[in-house]
């Protein structure tokens, strides 16, 4: 439990923003970013700074800092640390506030560390700019002791790696050990924990805190996630187009959000309450079905013999007009398994049937003639179209390829963007003219062109804003039930599965471990992983914090070309026990509605399994 | 491919765009202007040039003048008519082996890139090993068993100057086979060598415009040096050859060694600025 | 950098050495008349063609006489030049230190000047510096290397008199020790800067475009919110990663360094190894221009080894396999 706020008489304001403007030089002119916008965060308190994307987060905390890129002009406002105004200050005296009084963690870890320096050293950096007096090798030992605190195990030995030889995790809490290096006042994480995993993500939230704990440091959390929001922060400050629309405690904000726009993205934040009704099932048998599917492939990296495992045995039946939700962390094997399920990569061994025909070792034209109904949309639509081709052209594409291009061609490309709700005159754009949701839109059109009976899905709306991502889901719904289409929907986001399937398969290092129906699967998980994973989901309101037992995963996903022996979740598991290590569990029925994998979740009897299916 | 985007469908094509936008460009504007001048010159200017580069038309090392714009040499003949007739040799040359160059480079580098594995490796270790041949020598070797003349120059530079594009071409396709446009091109049914045209080519062609430019310029560096080096084919005007006749002559006649020099410069520049402006209007366009 | 990859890229040197043997053996053959004249040259008389053609083995198949080619070539053995009857790579080897100076110092001075110049360029861009900068090596870059020498020479030798025409040495004096130092170098100057301005353009270009390029990143943002300075981040971040390709340039460039040392010393006069190909080229001397072809490739290969090195050293995540 963590009391709400320090009492207003205790208080202590580390940093003052106030009256902030910054405006960017654009080709079409004077763009203003931030716009008036005031907050303070206290000692030993947390800000969570919330706003969609472009609403002007970061370059508040950039502005503040002195870090602007060269086409932004600071307008006017203040930037108070304990009184002083930074934006007052010379660079130089800057730079000593920069790294020592303030610490900074950015996005993605990857990228904003030097990829040719060891991450020991670039720690070190950070304490010796600050420093003089410490010699390299104390600021190395000083860096390791920082490492660890943050939690990164072997620190001793792994400082000397480079960081592309570390997870994503790990990376960001050297990244933290690097912001907190001086013990600043005041530590900035600007999106975080935006490109980790929910069991990383809460990880790294876990380090914020026991950091913030033991050194009293105020935090300012710059995320569009409002769980993360509710998980971490005492007082919130909303942006909208650059200005401070809403601010005030983090409970009073959720509560009674002042603003429309403010409820507006609370309500499309993610919600426990909101669950999809199960659709009616038909009872034609299965349009896809597929059985011990197996893919693996040679590393790329690393050593020549290494194999990958990243499908190992995944068998599950789609019957039409449903959804099943794929979930796992990344690396889990879910694209390498949506990809091999539309045939664009080849399966090692196992069987793959779509409407009752064996299609796992079809080609040329027959491959072609499945791929018709049997389509696939991609995560990033950016990346998913062809930048050099209009996206009517792109939508057209299918048509060509399967000869039904014909005379009425353009009439079929006109009625699928009327289909996915986009005014046909955008044919003739390039992909860059269109917003992300358009795009993704363009790409689900494709999809549709050949009336499909299976969309597999993946990741389909995480490159999206969440109120984008809503619109991207209502098409998806309307589509399934106006088309009765069935749907694999891969996601990392629990929400986003929970509201749009009908039953959920939790994936595992190549492996499902718990298929269910997704309403029994969310109130009660059964699998040890299953509960980590909808633990780590953050919550939707302050009040729900400490409502619930939260699990922790140590570690990261086990690498897929080592899976570990017996029970592949044992290495994490804070259940395991000596038979995990040694002996693999295997799917069984344990209830009416789904199938798990773990010694310590009993099948129901084995006569009760019926002959009709193996799944639910 | 025989399908043509469906015209109500389309806008404008889809090259249309960018071209502008590098003509757009101050870079981009003055590159193709003197790449147009030296274009235009090389082909048009033997034709209507004044003099026979051969013949003597006036007075022996005559000051550039209205009638001699670039002056005379020892001979009296006239510069200027040398430099049209040399720029021709030089856009010969820079023709043939740049044609040479984009069949050569795009083949390895899109079979390469598209198909990985042993074609990949077979290919990238020839690129490489031609790569690492001294071209300015090879061509002096083949000249001196050959002997000079501009088609077996036109071949070494061109067998031995197109892993640049092959390597950019191939780095360019295996970058591109990981967005996702083209696993959907392969979803939709597309063949390989479908999705190599219609898919890959049209995203590569900007890159390797740069690269077929700037190795073009370098090749009329290459060409230049070897005709002031004597080693050009003698029945041709060359201004590398001119450049070097001028040497001798530089106390009393600093024109005949500057102005076919200039010429060079103008072409190399323009190439170079038209390559800087593809290259910007690039990265600014995404 | 292991020692592992070192060793691994050394080996890699072997089939690439292999492979301009064959294209030299190859061209022998290709050539139009009898290859004997290829391998001997224009000049020699019936029995001298007759102990070459039983050296090679001339009579024997293709495969045999490529093993011959090799074997003699792994020896050392170039073949004889008929100009001057001797051992081809003797008279080569001769003329190499006048052109090792020259290149070498041309070599040294661009990447340190052009490293030099495209830094200013970068750290203020857009900035009347970075317009000089810039505009001057586009500029440079365009020109041939004989125009610049012409233009030097006809300026700073011939109308300032502060340099000498034309040579490596005062040929009416003797000098000895220091004062010999001196002369040279002073002969040097001219041939070196114009041999380097092409690649202190290409170098200036290449630095400028990678550390603007390295600025815009993530890493660099972070290392200003550690509160590293402007000179630390330059200098240290930026810098680091904007060498790579640099490195790449001036190992690829080599070769056409190299050419443009056989122009400056056409120039200049300078007693390299480019006046004795051209003559060697105009007389048929082919075992020279054959020597001449081996030993600058191999320079090349030599340089492509060392580059592979360095960029392995800068960037660790480079793999190998």
């Amino acid at each position: 439990m963590r009391t709400t706020a320090v009492p207003e008489a205790r208080r202590r304001a580390v940093l003052e923003v106030s009256d902030l403007t910054v405006e960017f030089e654009t080709r079409a002119g004077r763009l203003r970013v931030v716009d008036g916008v005031d907050f303070e965060v206290a000692q030993g308190e947390t800000l969570g700074v919330v706003g969609q994307s472009g609403a002007g987060k970061s370059v508040t905390m950039l502005a503040a800092l002195g870090l602007l890129p060269s086409s932004a002009r600071l307008v006017r406002g203040a930037a108070r640390l304990e009184g002083v105004d930074l934006l007052q200050l010379r660079p130089k005296e800057l730079r000593n506030v920069r790294g020592k009084d303030i610490g900074m963690v950015f996005q993605d870890p990857l990228t904003s560390m030097h990829p040719s320096f060891r991450v020991g050293d670039q720690i070190a950096e950070a304490i010796r700019l600050h420093d003089a007096g410490v010699s390299r090798a104390g600021a190395r030992i000083r860096a390791i002791e920082l490492l660890e605190l943050v939690g990164v195990p072997f620190a001793a030995r792994r400082w000397r790696d480079h960081p592309h030889q570390w997870s994503g995790g790990m990376r960001q809490r050297a990244m933290i050990a690097m912001a907190i290096a001086n013990g600043p006042k005041l530590l900035v994480a600007d999106e975080s924990t935006t490109a980790l995993d929910v069991t990383v993500q809460a990880q790294v939230l876990g380090v914020l805190r026991d950091v913030q704990r033991e050194t009293g440091t105020a935090i300012v959390l710059i995320t569009h996630d409002l769980g993360v929001i509710a998980e971490m922060a005492d007082t919130v400050v909303v942006l909208h187009e650059g200005r401070a629309v809403e601010s005030g405690t983090v409970g009073h904000v959720f509560a009674s959000p002042r603003l429309p726009y403010t409820a507006g993205l609370l309500a499309r934040g993610p919600s426990r309450s909101r669950l999809r009704p199960a659709a009616p099932r038909v009872d034609s048998g299965p349009v896809l079905e597929v059985r011990d599917l197996v893919t693996h492939f040679r590393s790329r990296s690393g050593r020549h013999s290494d194999v990958v495992h990243a499908v190992d045995g995944v068998s599950f039946d789609l019957h039409p007009g449903e959804s099943l939700g794929v979930v796992g962390e990344s690396g889990c094997g879910k694209s390498t398994l949506v990809r091999t399920i539309v045939r664009l990569l080849h399966p090692t061994s196992g069987t793959i049937r779509f409407e009752g025909r064996d299609i796992t070792g079809l080609a040329g034209r027959d491959l072609r003639e499945v791929r018709a109904r049997l389509r696939i949309v991609f995560q990033d639509s950016f990346s998913a179209l062809n930048p050099r081709r209009s996206v009517g052209d792109i939508v057209a594409e299918p048509l060509r390829t399967h000869g039904r291009h014909g005379a009425g061609g353009g009439g079929r490309v006109r009625e699928l963007f009327e289909m996915v709700g986009l005014q046909p005159d955008l044919s003739g754009r390039y992909p860059h003219q269109l917003s992300g949701g358009q795009r993704q839109r363009v790409g689900i059109a494709r999809a549709l062109a050949l009336e499909p009976k299976v969309l597999v899905l993946d990741e389909p709306v995480s490159s999206l804003d969440v109120p984008i991502q809503a619109q991207i889901l209502e098409l998806l719904e309307r589509l399934q039930r106006d088309l009765g289409l069935a749907y694999v929907f891969v996601s990392h986001d629990l929400t986003v599965v929970r509201r749009i399937c009908d039953r959920v398969a939790v994936m595992y290092v190549g492996r499902f471990v718990e298929v269910g129906d997704t309403a029994t699967v969310y109130a009660d998980p059964a699998h040890p992983y299953t509960r980590a994973l909808l633990s780590a989901v953050p919550i939707t309101s302050p009040a729900e914090r400490g409502s619930g037992r939260r699990i922790v995963l140590v570690g990261d996903l086990p690498d897929p070309a080592a899976p570990p022996s017996g029970c592949r979740f044992h290495t994490r598991c804070w259940l395991a026990f000596d038979r995990c290590v040694v002996d693999e569990p295997t799917l069984q029925r344990i209830d009416a509605q789904r199938v798990c994998s773990c010694h310590l979740v009993s099948p129901i009897e084995a006569a009760s399994i019926g002959e009709s299916g193996f799944l639910p | 491919m025989a399908d043509v985007p469906v015209p109500e469908l389309t806008g404008r094509p889809a090259h249309h765009q960018s071209w502008t936008a590098v003509l757009a460009r101050p870079a981009g504007a003055i590159g193709a202007f003197l790449v147009l001048v030296v274009v235009v010159g090389g082909i048009i200017g033997p034709w209507v040039a004044p003099n026979d580069p051969f013949s003597v038309d006036g007075p022996s090392l005559a000051k550039p003048s209205l009638s001699f714009p670039m002056g005379t040499d020892a001979l009296g003949r006239d510069a200027f008519s040398g430099v049209l007739h040399g720029l021709r040799t030089t856009l010969f040359v820079a023709g043939g082996v740049a044609a040479i160059v984009v069949v050569v480079g795009m083949s390895v580098g899109l079979a390469a890139g598209y198909r990985a594995g042993w074609l990949d490796q077979v290919l990238m270790r020839s690129t490489e090993f031609v790569q690492v041949l001294p071209r300015f020598f090879l061509a002096i070797v083949v000249i001196a068993m050959f002997g000079p003349g501009l088609r077996q120059l036109v071949l070494v530079l061109g067998l031995s100057s197109w892993p640049l594009l092959a390597r950019v071409v191939r780095a360019e396709t295996l970058s591109l086979r990981e967005r996702e446009f083209i696993e959907a091109a392969r979803a939709d049914g597309s063949s390989p060598l479908r999705i190599i045209l219609r898919e890959l080519l049209p995203n590569v062609v900007p890159s390797a415009v740069v690269v077929v430019g700037l190795l073009v310029a370098q090749v009329m560096l290459i060409e230049a040096s070897l005709g002031f080096l004597g080693l050009g084919d003698p029945n041709v005007v060359s201004l590398g050859s001119l450049a070097s006749e001028g040497q001798d002559f530089i106390r009393v006649a600093w024109w005949l060694a500057f102005f076919p020099g200039l010429a060079i410069v103008v072409a190399v520049l323009g190439l170079n600025l038209l390559a800087d402006a593809v290259t910007g209007s690039l990265g600014g366009g995404r | 950098m292991t020692t592992r990859y070192a060793v691994w890229r050394l080996l890699q040197v072997l089939p690439t050495c292999a492979g301009i043997l064959l294209v030299g053996f190859l061209l022998i053959h290709a050539a139009p008349g009898d290859p004997v004249l290829a391998l001997a040259g224009d000049g020699g008389d019936e029995a001298y063609y007759e102990r070459v053609r039983n050296k090679f083995g001339l009579d024997q198949p293709l495969v045999v006489q490529l093993g011959t080619y090799v074997a003699n070539v792994i020896r050392g053995d170039l073949g004889t030049s008929y100009t001057s009857g001797r051992p081809a790579l003797d008279v080569v080897f001769e003329r190499v230190p006048a052109t090792l100076l020259l290149t070498a110092t041309a070599l040294a001075l661009s990447t340190f000047l052009g490293l030099a110049a495209g830094i200013a360029a970068a750290a203020r861009p857009h900035g009347a510096r970075d317009a000089l900068i810039s505009a001057t090596s586009l500029g440079l870059y365009a020109t041939p290397v004989f125009l610049v020498g012409q233009l030097m020479m006809l300026l700073f030798a011939l109308r300032m008199g502060w340099f000498p025409v034309q040579g490596m040495t005062t040929a009416r004096e003797n000098y000895t020790g220091l004062t010999h130092v001196a002369d040279v170098a002073h002969h040097l100057v001219l041939p070196v800067i114009a041999l380097a301005a092409q690649e202190i353009a290409a170098v200036a270009r290449l630095t400028r475009s990678g550390l603007l390029d390295e600025l815009g990143r993530d890493h660099v943002r972070t290392a200003r919110a550690k509160g590293a300075g402007e000179v630390r981040v330059m200098v240290k971040h930026a810098l680091r990663r904007a060498m790579l390709p640099v490195v790449t340039l001036v190992g690829g460039r080599v070769g056409q360094l190299v050419a443009g040392t056989i122009v400056v010393e056409a120039v200049f006069s300078w007693p390299g190894v480019g006046g004795l190909m051209v003559s060697s080229v105009q007389a048929r001397d082919t075992p020279i221009v054959l020597a001449l072809f081996f030993v600058i490739a191999m320079t090349v290969v030599l340089a492509n080894l060392l580059t592979d090195l360095a960029y392995r050293w800068l960037d660790p995540r480079v793999r190998y396999g």
